[in-house]
Protein backbone atom coordinates (compact mmCIF):
# COMPACT_ATOMS: atom_id res chain seq x y z
CA UNK A 1 0.00 0.00 0.00
CA UNK A 2 0.84 3.59 -0.73
CA UNK A 3 0.20 6.23 1.65
CA UNK A 4 0.24 10.08 0.03
CA UNK A 5 0.57 12.91 2.76
CA UNK A 6 -0.22 16.45 2.22
CA UNK A 7 1.45 18.39 5.25
CA UNK A 8 0.43 22.61 4.66
CA UNK A 9 0.43 25.47 7.36
CA UNK A 10 -2.18 26.56 9.58
CA UNK A 11 -4.95 29.21 8.49
CA UNK A 12 -3.13 32.47 9.63
CA UNK A 13 0.53 30.90 9.90
CA UNK A 14 2.59 33.32 7.87
CA UNK A 15 4.04 32.15 4.61
CA UNK A 16 6.53 34.21 3.81
CA UNK A 17 7.84 31.09 1.18
CA UNK A 18 4.31 31.64 -0.74
CA UNK A 19 4.51 35.13 -0.57
CA UNK A 20 7.80 34.95 -2.30
CA UNK A 21 6.59 32.21 -4.99
CA UNK A 22 3.52 34.26 -6.00
CA UNK A 23 5.69 37.51 -6.47
CA UNK A 24 7.56 35.52 -8.88
CA UNK A 25 4.41 33.67 -10.63
CA UNK A 26 3.25 37.29 -10.90
CA UNK A 27 6.61 38.07 -11.93
CA UNK A 28 6.40 35.95 -14.87
CA UNK A 29 3.16 37.39 -15.82
CA UNK A 30 0.81 34.94 -14.55
CA UNK A 31 -2.30 37.02 -13.68
CA UNK A 32 -4.82 36.06 -11.55
CA UNK A 33 -2.93 34.59 -8.62
CA UNK A 34 -4.66 35.77 -5.39
CA UNK A 35 -2.54 33.91 -3.10
CA UNK A 36 0.21 31.12 -2.68
CA UNK A 37 0.49 28.15 0.23
CA UNK A 38 3.48 26.24 0.23
CA UNK A 39 3.66 23.08 1.91
CA UNK A 40 5.06 19.45 1.98
CA UNK A 41 4.14 15.97 0.25
CA UNK A 42 5.45 12.66 1.46
CA UNK A 43 4.64 9.29 -0.35
CA UNK A 44 5.58 6.08 1.98
CA UNK A 45 5.35 2.64 1.04
CA UNK A 46 3.56 0.24 3.52
CA UNK A 47 3.82 -3.28 4.37
CA UNK A 48 0.35 -4.94 5.36
CA UNK A 49 -3.03 -4.72 3.67
CA UNK A 50 -5.18 -3.21 6.30
CA UNK A 51 -6.14 0.43 5.07
CA UNK A 52 -7.46 1.45 8.28
CA UNK A 53 -4.46 0.41 10.44
CA UNK A 54 -2.18 1.76 7.49
CA UNK A 55 -4.14 5.12 8.10
CA UNK A 56 -3.96 4.92 12.44
CA UNK A 57 0.05 4.26 11.90
CA UNK A 58 0.48 7.21 9.26
CA UNK A 59 -1.90 9.19 11.06
CA UNK A 60 0.46 8.72 14.29
CA UNK A 61 3.81 9.21 12.17
CA UNK A 62 2.40 13.14 11.55
CA UNK A 63 1.85 13.47 15.26
CA UNK A 64 5.42 12.09 16.15
CA UNK A 65 7.98 13.34 13.24
CA UNK A 66 6.19 14.20 9.92
CA UNK A 67 4.15 17.23 10.83
CA UNK A 68 4.82 20.42 13.21
CA UNK A 69 1.20 20.56 14.91
CA UNK A 70 2.29 23.74 16.59
CA UNK A 71 1.72 25.10 12.52
CA UNK A 72 1.26 22.46 9.98
CA UNK A 73 -2.22 19.96 9.35
CA UNK A 74 -1.50 16.74 7.69
CA UNK A 75 -4.00 15.10 5.62
CA UNK A 76 -3.41 11.36 4.79
CA UNK A 77 -4.27 9.46 1.67
CA UNK A 78 -4.50 5.49 1.55
CA UNK A 79 -4.09 3.85 -1.78
CA UNK A 80 -5.28 0.37 -1.49
CA UNK B 1 30.49 18.53 38.59
CA UNK B 2 29.61 18.30 34.76
CA UNK B 3 28.23 19.12 31.95
CA UNK B 4 27.66 17.81 28.93
CA UNK B 5 27.29 18.66 24.62
CA UNK B 6 25.24 16.43 22.20
CA UNK B 7 26.39 16.52 19.46
CA UNK B 8 24.23 15.28 16.35
CA UNK B 9 25.53 15.09 12.65
CA UNK B 10 25.58 18.11 11.30
CA UNK B 11 26.11 19.98 14.89
CA UNK B 12 28.89 22.96 14.19
CA UNK B 13 28.79 24.91 17.60
CA UNK B 14 29.89 21.93 19.49
CA UNK B 15 33.15 22.81 19.88
CA UNK B 16 32.39 26.06 20.77
CA UNK B 17 30.24 25.71 23.16
CA UNK B 18 32.73 23.41 24.88
CA UNK B 19 34.99 26.01 24.79
CA UNK B 20 32.63 28.28 26.78
CA UNK B 21 31.96 25.67 29.42
CA UNK B 22 35.26 24.47 30.13
CA UNK B 23 36.18 28.19 30.60
CA UNK B 24 33.50 29.00 32.93
CA UNK B 25 33.34 25.26 34.96
CA UNK B 26 36.87 24.59 34.91
CA UNK B 27 36.48 21.03 33.15
CA UNK B 28 35.65 19.92 29.91
CA UNK B 29 32.01 18.61 29.23
CA UNK B 30 31.57 15.59 28.15
CA UNK B 31 30.97 15.69 24.55
CA UNK B 32 27.68 12.93 24.04
CA UNK B 33 26.72 11.33 20.70
CA UNK B 34 23.26 11.76 19.37
CA UNK B 35 23.14 7.82 19.06
CA UNK B 36 23.72 7.40 22.89
CA UNK B 37 21.23 6.73 25.46
CA UNK B 38 23.06 7.73 28.80
CA UNK B 39 23.74 10.51 30.23
CA UNK B 40 25.02 9.54 33.52
CA UNK B 41 25.66 12.34 36.56
CA UNK B 42 25.26 15.12 34.50
CA UNK B 43 24.43 18.60 36.10
CA UNK B 44 23.92 20.61 32.72
CA UNK B 45 23.32 20.14 29.69
CA UNK B 46 24.19 22.19 26.13
CA UNK B 47 22.28 20.94 22.84
CA UNK B 48 24.70 23.17 20.34
CA UNK B 49 23.95 25.05 17.23
CA UNK B 50 24.46 23.82 13.83
CA UNK B 51 22.37 22.00 10.63
CA UNK B 52 21.58 18.45 12.67
CA UNK B 53 20.72 16.27 9.93
CA UNK B 54 20.90 19.24 7.56
CA UNK B 55 17.40 20.46 8.80
CA UNK B 56 16.05 17.69 6.88
CA UNK B 57 11.84 17.73 6.98
CA UNK B 58 12.50 21.05 9.53
CA UNK B 59 14.74 22.20 11.58
CA UNK B 60 15.87 20.03 14.55
CA UNK B 61 12.71 17.70 13.63
CA UNK B 62 15.04 14.79 13.31
CA UNK B 63 17.58 15.60 16.27
CA UNK B 64 14.50 15.88 18.24
CA UNK B 65 13.53 11.86 18.02
CA UNK B 66 17.22 10.95 18.39
CA UNK B 67 17.84 8.22 21.23
CA UNK B 68 19.84 10.75 23.86
CA UNK B 69 17.02 13.04 23.87
CA UNK B 70 14.74 10.65 25.88
CA UNK B 71 17.31 11.39 28.45
CA UNK B 72 17.80 15.51 28.22
CA UNK B 73 13.81 15.56 28.08
CA UNK B 74 14.56 12.98 31.39
CA UNK B 75 17.36 15.14 33.10
CA UNK B 76 15.02 18.87 32.18
CA UNK B 77 12.02 16.94 34.30
CA UNK B 78 13.95 16.50 37.14
CA UNK B 79 15.18 20.32 37.30
CA UNK B 80 18.81 19.81 35.17
CA UNK B 81 19.66 23.05 33.25
CA UNK B 82 19.20 22.41 29.42
CA UNK B 83 20.80 25.35 27.02
CA UNK B 84 19.81 24.90 23.52
CA UNK B 85 21.30 27.87 21.41
CA UNK B 86 20.20 28.41 17.66
CA UNK B 87 19.70 24.70 16.04
CA UNK B 88 19.67 23.47 19.70
CA UNK B 89 16.57 25.94 20.46
CA UNK B 90 14.75 24.47 17.36
CA UNK B 91 15.34 21.04 18.73
CA UNK B 92 14.21 21.85 22.11
CA UNK B 93 10.93 23.26 20.89
CA UNK B 94 10.40 19.94 18.18
CA UNK B 95 11.02 17.86 21.28
CA UNK B 96 8.72 19.57 23.29
CA UNK B 97 10.78 20.86 26.27
CA UNK B 98 9.83 24.46 24.99
CA UNK B 99 6.87 26.31 23.67
CA UNK B 100 6.90 27.33 19.77
CA UNK B 101 8.17 26.67 16.50
CA UNK B 102 11.09 28.32 15.12
CA UNK B 103 9.59 28.76 11.28
CA UNK B 104 11.51 30.01 8.30
CA UNK B 105 12.86 34.31 8.59
CA UNK B 106 10.63 36.22 7.32
CA UNK B 107 12.99 37.95 5.14
CA UNK B 108 13.87 34.18 3.64
CA UNK B 109 17.89 35.34 3.98
CA UNK B 110 20.13 33.99 5.87
CA UNK B 111 20.96 36.60 8.85
CA UNK B 112 24.54 36.50 10.34
CA UNK B 113 25.18 39.64 12.17
CA UNK B 114 25.37 41.60 15.26
CA UNK B 115 22.09 42.11 17.37
CA UNK B 116 21.07 43.76 20.30
CA UNK B 117 18.95 41.82 23.04
CA UNK B 118 17.01 43.07 26.13
CA UNK B 119 17.65 40.99 29.19
CA UNK B 120 13.65 40.21 29.95
CA UNK B 121 14.12 37.37 33.31
CA UNK B 122 17.44 38.01 35.02
CA UNK B 123 17.19 35.23 38.04
CA UNK B 124 17.58 32.07 35.86
CA UNK B 125 20.75 29.89 36.10
CA UNK B 126 21.57 31.12 33.02
CA UNK B 127 20.61 34.62 32.95
CA UNK B 128 21.67 35.56 36.69
CA UNK B 129 24.44 37.48 35.38
CA UNK B 130 22.34 39.82 33.93
CA UNK B 131 20.00 42.30 35.08
CA UNK B 132 16.43 42.99 33.76
CA UNK B 133 16.53 45.72 30.64
CA UNK B 134 20.40 45.33 30.16
CA UNK B 135 21.03 45.24 26.83
CA UNK B 136 23.89 42.86 25.44
CA UNK B 137 24.92 42.86 21.93
CA UNK B 138 25.44 39.00 20.14
CA UNK B 139 25.59 37.90 16.99
CA UNK B 140 22.72 35.14 15.17
CA UNK B 141 23.13 33.23 12.54
CA UNK B 142 20.34 31.16 11.12
CA UNK B 143 17.97 30.80 8.57
CA UNK B 144 14.72 29.45 10.63
CA UNK B 145 14.95 31.64 13.48
CA UNK B 146 11.20 33.34 13.51
CA UNK B 147 9.72 32.49 16.43
CA UNK B 148 5.94 31.57 16.13
CA UNK B 149 3.41 30.30 18.29
CA UNK B 150 -0.82 30.65 18.65
CA UNK B 151 -1.93 33.73 20.69
CA UNK B 152 -3.03 31.04 23.69
CA UNK B 153 0.39 29.85 24.16
CA UNK B 154 2.01 33.51 23.67
CA UNK B 155 -0.01 34.71 25.99
CA UNK B 156 0.75 31.84 28.92
CA UNK B 157 4.60 32.38 27.72
CA UNK B 158 3.60 36.36 28.81
CA UNK B 159 1.85 35.86 31.47
CA UNK B 160 4.34 33.54 33.16
CA UNK B 161 7.08 35.39 32.12
CA UNK B 162 8.94 32.37 29.82
CA UNK B 163 10.52 35.24 27.89
CA UNK B 164 14.34 35.68 28.21
CA UNK B 165 15.29 37.52 26.07
CA UNK B 166 14.26 40.17 23.05
CA UNK B 167 15.79 42.24 20.05
CA UNK B 168 15.76 45.55 20.82
CA UNK B 169 17.43 48.42 19.25
CA UNK B 170 20.82 49.28 21.26
CA UNK B 171 18.91 51.61 23.46
CA UNK B 172 16.92 48.58 24.58
CA UNK B 173 13.87 49.78 22.13
CA UNK B 174 11.76 46.58 21.31
CA UNK B 175 10.62 47.47 17.38
CA UNK B 176 9.89 45.82 14.37
CA UNK B 177 13.38 47.23 13.01
CA UNK B 178 15.53 45.53 15.92
CA UNK B 179 13.55 42.25 14.85
CA UNK B 180 15.82 40.57 12.17
CA UNK B 181 13.95 37.54 11.03
CA UNK B 182 10.18 38.43 12.21
CA UNK B 183 9.83 36.39 15.69
CA UNK B 184 6.50 37.14 17.49
CA UNK B 185 7.07 39.79 20.19
CA UNK B 186 10.65 39.69 19.08
CA UNK B 187 11.78 37.08 20.72
CA UNK B 188 14.87 35.79 21.11
CA UNK B 189 14.79 33.26 23.37
CA UNK B 190 12.42 31.82 26.11
CA UNK B 191 12.07 29.61 28.90
CA UNK B 192 10.02 26.71 30.06
CA UNK B 193 7.53 26.96 32.98
CA UNK B 194 10.30 26.03 35.40
CA UNK B 195 12.58 28.24 34.01
CA UNK B 196 15.28 25.49 33.45
CA UNK B 197 15.25 24.85 30.02
CA UNK B 198 16.54 27.98 27.90
CA UNK B 199 16.10 28.36 24.08
CA UNK B 200 17.92 30.80 22.60
CA UNK B 201 18.62 32.03 18.69
CA UNK B 202 21.75 34.17 19.47
CA UNK B 203 25.09 32.63 20.46
CA UNK B 204 26.54 34.00 23.21
CA UNK B 205 29.31 30.86 23.16
CA UNK B 206 30.78 33.30 20.36
CA UNK B 207 31.32 36.17 22.67
CA UNK B 208 33.37 35.02 25.18
CA UNK B 209 37.13 36.41 24.55
CA UNK B 210 38.08 39.77 23.38
CA UNK B 211 39.94 38.27 20.39
CA UNK B 212 36.37 37.52 19.34
CA UNK B 213 35.21 40.82 19.74
CA UNK B 214 33.72 40.70 22.67
CA UNK B 215 32.85 38.71 26.29
CA UNK B 216 29.08 39.81 26.44
CA UNK B 217 28.19 35.81 26.46
CA UNK B 218 30.71 35.31 29.38
CA UNK B 219 27.90 36.24 32.36
CA UNK B 220 25.55 33.15 31.29
CA UNK B 221 28.24 30.63 31.83
CA UNK B 222 29.34 32.41 34.78
CA UNK B 223 26.05 32.34 36.35
CA UNK B 224 25.71 28.20 34.60
CA UNK B 225 28.78 27.32 36.54
CA UNK B 226 27.81 29.26 39.87
CA UNK B 227 24.10 28.19 39.76
CA UNK B 228 25.35 24.05 38.95
CA UNK B 229 28.19 24.72 41.69
CA UNK B 230 25.41 26.00 44.65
Amino acid sequence: MKARVHITLKNGVLDPQGKAIHHSLEGLGFDGVDDVRQGKFIEIELSGNDPDAARASVSEMCEKLLANTVIENYAVEIDD
Amino acid sequence: MSAAVIVFPGSNCDRDIAVALEAALGTAPLMVWHGDSALPGVDLIAVPGGFSYGDYLRSGAMAANSPIMREVVSHAGRGVPVLGICNGFQVLTECGLLPGVLMRNASLKFVCRDVDLRVERGNTAFTGGYKVGDVIRIPVAHHDGNYFTDPDTLKSIEDNDQVAFRYCEPDGTVSDAANPNGSLANIAGVLNGNGNVLGMMPHPERLIDPLLGGTGGTPMFTALAEAVAA
